[in-house]
Parts: C-alpha cells; sequence; structure tokens
C-alpha cells in the first residue's frame, strides 16, 4: 500500500483517507461533506483542463480543486 | 384550530423545496431574512386541527457558523423555536444526511426524519430498515418520494403527532473520545455555573471546540469569565490533541461523528452485492468528458440565450404595445401639458421599460431553474472554474456573465439576479460588479448606430470587437477587483456534484414566479421613482416667456407661409418642433449639465449634446438613442431606425473616428442602468451598488480619454 497525495491518484484508483491537513474554512467544509481520515473514495473524473477533480464518497459525488487536494493524503488501493 | 411553526431543514439537492411545495402548494410567499439576502420561504399546510407555517430553511450540510445560509438555519432553529421540525434526508445518501440530524439533535431540538428520494433507493435494490433507523435516532422517521407526493400523508400525521404531544428532545449522546470527553465534561459544569446564553451545555461547549466564531463572540459578550476560561480548557486540549494525534478538536469531533454514524448505519442500510447501472455516471462520462463537455456546455449557453431573445421577444412587444396603446389614451384624453408630459414621457415610459423586460427575465429563470435542479448548472462550474479561477471568479460565475450579455442582447438585470446560485461571497460580489461591463440589448442599438455612421464598412467586426472588449472588461476588472477592494483567498471549490434529476414543472414555476414577482415589485418602485426624476431634469426649468412667445411666434409666422404640398409643410413643421425642442432641453437642468460637463469630457471628444444623451443613459441604456436625437434635434428617433441619425452623425464636425470609439468604450463601460443597479444593491448591498457607479465611470472616463487623446494625435 502507498501513501499520496489525492492531487496525484488517477482516474478510476480508489483509496482510504490517511490524514488531511486543511484547516480553517476548507478543513470545515471538507469534513461537513464525511471526507475524513477512514474515508474510501475513488476518482470519477477530472475536468477538461484537468483541475478540479471529482471524487466519489459515501453514495455521492463530490469536486475539489487541486490546490484543495494536496491537503490530504490517501492510502491507495492495490489495483 | 391551534397555529404553529414547523421547519424544513437538509442537505442541498435532497428534495426539500420538491417537498415544501407538494404540502405547500401555491399557499407560499418568499422574504428575505432580515439585512442579508437569504431567501425565506414560507408557506401554509392546513390539518383537522393546525394551522401550519411551513418554513423552508436554506439547504445546509452543517450547522457551522461559515456561511450565511448555515447560520440562518441554525440561528432559527435557535431562536424561532419552531414547534416541530422535519429534517428531510436523501436516502440515496444517508451517511452525510444523518451528519446534519445528528447536529441538529445536539442542538436538543427533536425532529422528524423524512427520507426522500425512496423511488431512486428501490430502483437501486438498497434495503433501508426504518424501524431500527427511527429506534436508534429516537426519532419518528417516514419515507416519501416528494417528487410525486408518496408518504405525504404519513408525513402530515406525524407532524400532527409531534405538535400534540410535544416530545422531548432524544437525549443522544455521542461521545468524542478519550482525549474530548472528560474536558467536555469539565466544560459543561464550567457553563452550567454561568451566563452564557440558555443553549444545551454540550453543545456549547463543542461549539466552544469547535471554535465556532458566532457562539465565541456571543459567549465573550455574554459571560467574559466563563469564555476565557472555557478557551483555556480548549487551548489546553487543543494542543495535547496537536502533540499526541496531530489533529485539531474539529477534526476529532467530525471524525467521531462519522464513525458514529458508519456505526449506526450498519445495520440498517442493505446494498445489492452489484452495483446496477447509475444513469448519471453514464451521463458524466459525456457531458464532462475532456471534448465533448465543453462542446456540449457552448451548446447549452447558447441555446439558453437565444431560446430566451426568440421566445421572449413576442412577449416583450406586446408589454410595449400596451404601454404604447396606454400612452396614445392618455395623450389623447388629456390637454397638452405637465401633466400628460409626466405621465407619458415620464411614467409610462419609465415603467413600460422596465416591465418589458419582465418576459425575458421569466423565461430565463425558467431555463435556469431547469438547469439548477437537473444538477447540469454544477457541472458547468467544475468544468469552467479552471479558467474564471485565474481571475478571482468562480466556475459557477458563467451564467450570470451569458446571460447579462457574454453574447450580445442579453440583460444585466437578470444576470445579477442569477448570481444567487454562486455561494462564494466574494466571488459572487466580483461577478455582480463585473457582469454589467457586457453588450447587454439596450446597449447594441448604440453600438449599431455608431459603428454604421463611422465604420460602415465593417460595422460587424466592430460590434464583435466590442462583445469581446466586454469580456475583457469583465476578466480584468474581476482580477483587480479581487486584488484590491474585495481581496481575499479564493472560496474552496468543494462542491456537490448531484446526481442529474429531472425537476418537476410545479417547482420550476413557482421558482420563475416568484423571482419574476420580486423583479416586478421593487425594480418598479425604483424605476417609478427615477423616471420621474428623469423626466424633470430634461423638462425644467421651461424655456423664459419671451422665448416661448418667440416659439409661438415662429409657428404661426410658419403657418402663414405658403408651402408646394402638405408634406413639404409638414416637414418644415417638425423641423421647427426639433430645433424648439432641442433649445429647450439646452435650457433643462439636464441641458445646462451637460454643459457645465463639457470641460470634464471633451478629453474624451463628447459636447454637451452627447453629454445629455449618457445622463439620459444612467436610467436606461435604451434612452442613449433617443435624447442624442432631441439632441441633435432630430425629433424622437426609434433606436430600430436609426439611419437618419446616423447619417447626421457622420457629417457633424465635433465627430470623427476617435470621438466614436471613445464613445462606443464609454457607453459599454460606464455606471449600469438604474434597474441593474437597484438590482445590485438588493442581491449584495447599497454601498456595492454605489460603488459600480462611481468606479464603473471612473474607468469608462479613464479608458475614453485615452483612446481620444492617443487617438487623434496618431
Ligand atoms: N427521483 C426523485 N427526484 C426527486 C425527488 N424529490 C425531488 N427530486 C428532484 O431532485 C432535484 C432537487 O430537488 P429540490 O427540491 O430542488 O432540492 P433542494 O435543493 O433540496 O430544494 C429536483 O430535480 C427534483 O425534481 C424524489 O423523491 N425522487
Ligand atoms: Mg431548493
Amino acid at each position: 500500500m502507498e501513501r499520496i497525495q489525492l492531487r496525484k491518484m488517477h482516474i478510476n484508483q480508489s483509496g482510504t483517507v490517511s490524514a488531511i491537513k486543511a484547516s480553517g474554512e476548507l478543513g470545515r467544509r471538507i469534513r461537513d461533506m464525511g471526507l475524513v481520515p477512514g474515508t474510501e473514495l475513488t476518482i470519477v473524473g477530472r475536468a477538461p483542463l484537468q483541475d478540479p477533480v471529482a471524487l466519489r464518497l459515501r453514495d455521492f459525488t463530490m469536486t475539489l480543486r487541486n490546490g484543495e487536494a494536496d491537503q490530504i493524503m490517501v492510502d491507495v488501493h492495490e489495483a | 384550530m391551534n397555529t404553529a411553526t414547523v421547519a424544513l431543514i437538509g442537505n442541498p439537492n435532497c428534495g426539500k423545496s420538491t417537498l415544501f411545495n407538494a404540502l405547500t402548494g401555491s399557499r407560499q410567499h418568499v422574504g428575505n431574512y432580515p439585512g442579508i439576502t437569504v431567501e425565506k420561504h414560507e408557506g401554509l399546510l392546513h390539518t383537522h386541527k393546525h394551522e401550519i407555517t411551513l418554513v423552508d430553511l436554506p439547504g445546509t450540510y452543517s450547522l457551522t457558523a461559515f456561511s450565511e445560509d448555515e447560520l440562518v438555519a441554525r440561528n432559527f432553529l435557535i431562536e424561532s423555536k419552531p414547534d416541530a421540525v422535519i429534517t428531510v434526508l436523501d436516502a440515496t445518501n444517508l451517511e452525510r444526511s444523518t451528519y446534519l440530524v445528528l447536529q441538529i439533535q445536539e442542538l436538543g431540538v427533536p425532529v422528524i426524519v423524512v427520507l426522500n428520494m425512496m423511488d431512486e433507493v428501490r430502483r437501486k435494490g438498497i434495503g433501508i430498515d426504518l424501524a431500527r433507523l427511527s429506534a436508534l435516532l429516537k426519532s419518528p422517521v417516514v419515507e416519501i418520494v416528494a417528487r410525486t407526493g408518496e408518504g405525504k400523508e404519513r408525513l402530515l400525521t406525524e407532524i400532527c403527532k409531534a405538535l400534540d404531544e410535544k416530545p422531548q428532545a432524544p437525549d443522544i449522546l455521542l461521545s468524542y473520545g478519550n482525549d474530548l470527553d472528560p474536558v467536555l465534561v469539565n466544560m459543561q459544569e464550567r457553563i452550567q455555573a454561568s451566563t452564557l446564553p440558555p443553549l444545551p451545555p454540550r453543545w456549547l461547549a463543542v461549539k466552544y471546540l469547535e471554535e465556532d466564531a458566532e457562539i465565541l463572540a456571543q459567549g465573550k459578550a455574554s459571560d467574559p469569565k466563563a469564555h476565557e476560561d472555557l478557551l483555556a480548557m480548549v487551548r489546553e486540549v487543543a494542543e495535547h490533541c496537536q502533540k499526541t494525534l496531530d489533529m485539531e478538536p474539529a477534526s476529532l469531533i467530525a471524525d467521531y461523528r462519522y464513525g458514529y454514524i458508519t456505526s449506526l448505519l450498519r445495520g440498517v442500510v442493505t446494498r445489492p452485492t452489484t452495483t446496477r447501472f447509475d444513469l448519471t455516471d453514464k451521463l458524466d462520462k459525456i457531458l464532462t468528458q475532456r471534448l465533448l463537455g465543453p462542446i456540449f456546455m457552448l451548446g447549452v449557453l447558447y441555446g439558453l440565450f437565444t431560446l430566451t431573445i426568440e421566445i421572449g421577444a413576442a412577449p416583450q412587444g406586446w408589454v410595449e404595445d400596451f404601454f404604447a396603446w396606454l400612452n396614445g389614451i392618455v395623450s389623447t384624453n388629456l390637454p397638452e401639458g405637465f401633466v400628460r408630459s409626466l405621465l407619458t414621457s415620464g411614467i409610462i415610459d419609465g415603467v413600460g421599460g422596465v416591465l418589458s423586460f419582465a418576459p425575458l427575465i421569466m423565461i430565463m429563470f425558467f431555463f435556469l431553474s431547469f438547469l439548477e435542479d437537473s444538477g447540469y448548472l454544477a457541472r458547468m462550474a467544475y468544468m469552467l472554474d479552471r479558467v474564471f479561477r485565474i481571475f478571482g471568479l468562480h466556475g459557477s460565475s458563467v451564467v450570470p456573465f451569458i446571460i447579462s450579455g457574454g453574447i450580445p442582447g442579453g440583460c444585466a438585470v437578470p444576470g445579477v439576479m442569477a448570481a444567487r446560485t454562486l455561494r462564494s461571497p466574494r466571488e459572487r460580489i466580483a461577478t455582480v460588479l463585473t457582469a454589467p461591463f457586457l453588450s447587454c440589448g439596450a446597449k447594441t442599438p448604440v453600438f449599431l448606430l455608431i459603428a454604421v455612421a463611422f465604420f460602415p464598412d465593417n460595422a460587424n467586426q466592430a460590434l464583435f470587437l466590442v462583445t469581446l472588449g466586454g469580456w475583457a472588461a469583465v476578466l480584468i476588472a474581476s482580477f483587480c477587483l479581487r486584488h484590491t477592494v474585495i481581496p481575499g483567498a479564493s472560496t474552496p471549490f468543494v462542491m456537490e456534484l448531484p446526481p442529474y434529476r429531472l425537476p418537476t414543472l410545479q417547482g420550476m414555476i413557482l421558482h420563475t414566479w416568484e423571482r419574476l414577482w420580486q423583479y416586478v415589485k421593487k425594480a418598479g418602485t425604483v424605476i417609478l421613482a427615477i423616471s420621474i426624476l428623469i423626466w424633470a431634469g430634461m423638462t425644467f426649468p421651461q424655456l423664459p416667456a419671451e422665448r416661448l412667445a418667440a416659439h409661438e411666434a415662429q409657428v404661426e409666422q410658419l403657418g402663414q407661409q405658403a408651402f408646394k404640398n402638405d408634406e413639404a409643410r409638414e416637414a418644415a413643421h417638425a423641423e421647427l418642433d426639433n430645433l424648439q425642442a432641442q433649445e429647450a432641453l439646452r435650457y433643462s437642468i439636464a441641458g445646462r449639465i451637460g454643459q457645465a460637463m463639457e470641460s470634464v469630457t471633451s478629453p474624451a471628444g463628447f459636447d454637451w449634446r452627447t453629454n445629455i444623451a449618457l445622463l439620459g443613459g444612467f436610467a436606461a441604456k435604451e434612452v442613449i438613442v433617443s435624447s442624442l436625437g432631441t439632441a441633435y434635434s432630430m425629433g424622437d428617433v426609434d433606436p430600430e431606425e436609426s439611419e437618419g441619425l446616423s447619417a447626421r452623425l457622420a457629417k457633424d464636425s465635433k465627430w470623427n473616428k476617435w470621438s466614436a470609439i471613445s464613445f462606443m468604450a464609454f457607453v459599454l463601460l460606464y455606471a449600469p442602468c438604474f434597474v441593474t443597479i437597484a438590482v445590485i444593491g438588493r442581491e449584495i448591498g447599497w454601498r456595492w451598488a454605489a460603488f459600480s457607479i462611481i468606479f464603473n465611470t471612473s474607468l469608462a472616463y479613464i479608458i475614453s480619454v485615452l483612446i481620444y487623446q492617443v487617438g487623434t494625435r496618431l
């Protein structure tokens, strides 16, 4: 198992959130959406200009900018 | 009959508005919460025993104090103490929805839990054990399909029961782990011995740990001593958490909440072993694809725009015809004089001008509701965010821009109103302030007039360049604004891409109607006052008595003159009329201001007649062409048929290519029209409305002077 930044994940890759460094408003918004350590997520797509990124977690899809995704570390599952 | 207040609360896109409409029908109205732009929806609902006011709170994921929407929802629960609270959950997405339910319960508020979207749950083959969920949440649980009204009766029964029995809030004591629980107990004790606001002590303690700005401010104001003690406890435990867990307490709290929810739902939700085909995933594969996504989006934008203008043209014509007819009636039935002039030129023309936009606004909002409720708007924001972010804007800014005239012929009034879909305050202000730079339908005739006069061979290219100029102004200005008067990091993009869902017709109609009504009511009152002011400015003071007498003498003299035929006679009379109107206009306040401003505006290449036209344009850009007509003694010029005026301007010695370009730049950029200003004021505050008049006009002036000075020296 490898631990990488969420930004570095490619489409259709899944993983488990291991740490979130964001604080303040960004941290709060991410947490309120249910993106907390231990959550399973899958990258479902990227916008045409590669940013933002769309991910699936807890039965819904959310989007994050790459800069925001940098604050999230994920243990990626083996393919 | 007992009266009662019942609140609806839930995540965005959970179907709350659809349920609200299903329960109240058309017995609803929209207002604003005092002092902020968050809309307040209220509706009436009768049961055999109760007369219920149903309040639809803004959609929210949480009860923190991070956005106005969340604060409104929370304060309503705390301050207005509704008799019952219905939490609407998207049952296809239970974990995140339950997060909100827990927060409401912690606030000590008993809830009725409504599971919406049950049709989708069944289709996906997901099982939900309602009895178990109800037992675990210690609250009644009702399943419904808001779209079809299924389950409405059961919900009404539960509402009546809650109103009759007034249940106590269930004591769901959530554990926040060994690090926080002991501190929470200490904090609760301190709170009980204090004069802090009368809220559940545990909830207050949790909010202190989460460093909730609003609660901290209230605490400091109501009991400074206790506030300091609590802060000290928070600091200590925060340091401890940071050291041992590398986490802040707020993160730890969210962790425990979600951990609790996951284990709670484990025995409640059963999933099919194979996931079935999901329409949303398939659609997104195409609609947000690298190449097809942007192409489809362009098509949608173009379609939105052309449909609005095409379909709107006919009813817009009817409204205009109606006011023309009204004008005719008043003119024939009233003697010539101030009253008639005030009624026709002032009130009817002014108010009619505003109301003629109403059909466009209605159609635009109808389509926009569809895009919003179907979930496509969120995809547009997602695809465009990267581009707009460079300029300090947000992906969602695109819709307001397009509607405002990103493709010529739009209108900033609905454009500014459409900016409501932006949830980021700074980006929203930048969008609202820059949208009026685009080339709206009222400016287009002015550009056409000038382009035909001075660039007869390239009129179309000139128009196209003006449109591009508008976009450039939007992007550059918002970049500058976001680095000066609206500074601040960009608001996080964290956003949901909701599943594609077919909106209900009822929902779209209600939505459209309510926005249309607000426009007609508020913009209408402001415009009425302003129209009267403009009319007075161009009418008073009247020419002195001896000049009026001289005019009459001229008319009389002309009457005695012999003409070849009736046509020649009419032409001569019209010419005299126009000359006299020009003299009267020059003598009026507007005329005097125009002349006094000449020293300021001549560096930009404008003389007093142009100034009057531009002054009129402060009220409505439609006025520019017609006041130029009066000022150049062409009589009333129909903006649609301005060839005569065009030729007249081309011949005038005061005009040349560079004053023409300078004039077009000025018209494109200067102060928004009054209706737009009124709407800006209502949407983001009157100080910003005043700012936009001053900022846009100064910018327009600087650019115009530059163009004229540099151009004429080349
Ligand atoms: N399939 C299905 N769709 C629904 C249901 N309730 C609402 N919708 C749709 O979900 C979308 C969002 O609903 P809306 O009421 O605007 O959500 P709000 O943001 O909570 O006000 C709309 O397109 C509705 O037509 C439901 O029970 N089943
Ligand atoms: Mg809604």
